[in-house]
């Protein structure tokens, strides 16, 4: 195809292809740019919620303990691990979480990988174990979603009348004021849907390799492109998934 | 990426796959780094400051070598990078506005 760019630069006046990717690949990283505004959106606002409540500060309220008075130290909130009841594990499971994720992350580019060898049977097991991968996380997510609703058995924080918070919920959380609650559902949720689509997306692109769409010829799914291609396209995404765990796991669990 | 076609007789090509593992223990590297300064330094803006260096690098190891935005054209690797450069720079300028960072008084 007539696409070469010259050494001048790229031609801009039509009938090749500025970019050298398909439109397929095209539109799914403008949509990822978008994906990430949003994502931006609920961390700035995590920062700025987070900011205007009191930090917790040893000098002025002594050891540690829940309270809707100040923002909980998330290692001190995030310190369950299934199995293993009662054991104070700060961190530890949520780090098995982001482990998870980055795995998935990798045998999807080995998925890819595979693809542009036209290899069906390593993209089929690249991709088994990437739908495997993001099953586990999502798993894992509800485990750590009931673990936080429930709460501890001792319950944590006080509400203004004295009475002890058990768990949490939209209007009151165990752990420190409302919004701490609002926004980890909220976050974590709406990047727990993000991995839900991924992983049915994951399916699709196993099944359609499977029964071999990506190997007949002539077969054109985005013109221009091979079809091979759609594993990229959907790796794309999965790992934008990954990446954005990446700044959760920072904003929400370390920082 | 070179264009790797079938070989004659419908044998495919072997997997390269050095550059992804290697990717894979610098991401993974980082994260334990970052589990290590989590219950070592104590709880300052410094702290935060590491925290957010550490993540872009892992950002950029994931834009760069798994979603292979490394390889692309370089218009292309603009038309990605520059919209999300204005970001934070609106992250930054809210958090400068807000009072939460550099706030001196």
């Amino acid at each position: 195809m007539a696409t070469a760019a010259t050494s001048k630069g790229i031609n801009w006046g039509g009938g090749n292809e500025p970019f050298k990717a398909s439109w397929g690949k095209l539109m799914m990283w403008f949509f990822l740019v978008s994906d990430a505004f949003t994502f931006s959106a609920l961390l700035v606002s995590y920062g700025l919620i987070r900011y205007s409540h009191t930090a917790y500060n040893p000098d002025a309220h002594g050891a540690f303990q829940f309270s809707i008075d100040y923002w909980p130290v998330p290692e001190k909130v995030f310190e369950a691990v299934p199995f293993l009841h009662g054991a104070s594990l700060p961190l530890v499971f949520v780090g098995i979480m982001t482990f998870i994720l980055i795995m998935s992350s990798v045998t999807m580019v080995l998925a890819v990988e595979a693809g542009h060898r036209k290899d069906r049977r390593d993209v089929e097991k690249w991709m088994l174990w990437t739908i495997l991968g993001g099953l586990t996380f999502l798993f894992s997510q509800a485990w750590e979603w009931t673990h936080f609703i429930h709460g501890t058995e001792g319950g944590g924080a006080t509400d203004v009348y004295g009475n002890i918070i058990y768990g949490a919920n939209l209007v009151q959380n165990q752990y420190g004021p409302a919004p701490f609650a609002n926004l980890f559902f909220f976050i974590t949720g709406f990047h727990g849907m993000h991995v839900t689509s991924g992983v049915v997306l994951n399916i699709i692109i196993f099944y359609n390799a499977s029964i071999g769409i990506y190997d007949r010829p002539g077969r054109k799914i985005d013109p221009g492109a091979e079809p091979y291609e759609m594993v990229e396209k959907v790796g794309l995404y999965w790992h934008f998934v990954d990446l954005v765990w990446v700044f959760v796991f920072t904003f929400f669990y370390l920082v | 990426m070179a264009e790797i076609q079938n070989l004659p007789g419908g044998e495919v090509a072997e997997p390269k796959t050095k550059l992804i593992w290697r990717t894979f223990w610098i991401l993974f590297g980082l994260t334990v780094l970052e589990f290590i300064i989590a219950f070592t330094l104590p709880a300052t803006l410094f702290r935060v400051g590491i925290f957010v260096i550490l993540t872009i690098v892992k950002a950029a190891y994931i834009v760069g070598e798994f979603m292979h935005l490394r390889y692309e054209v370089k218009f292309l690797f603009w038309a990605i990078l520059l919209p999300m450069i204005f970001v934070v720079w609106l992250l930054i300028a809210l958090f400068v506005e807000g009072g939460s960072i550099f706030y001196a008084g």
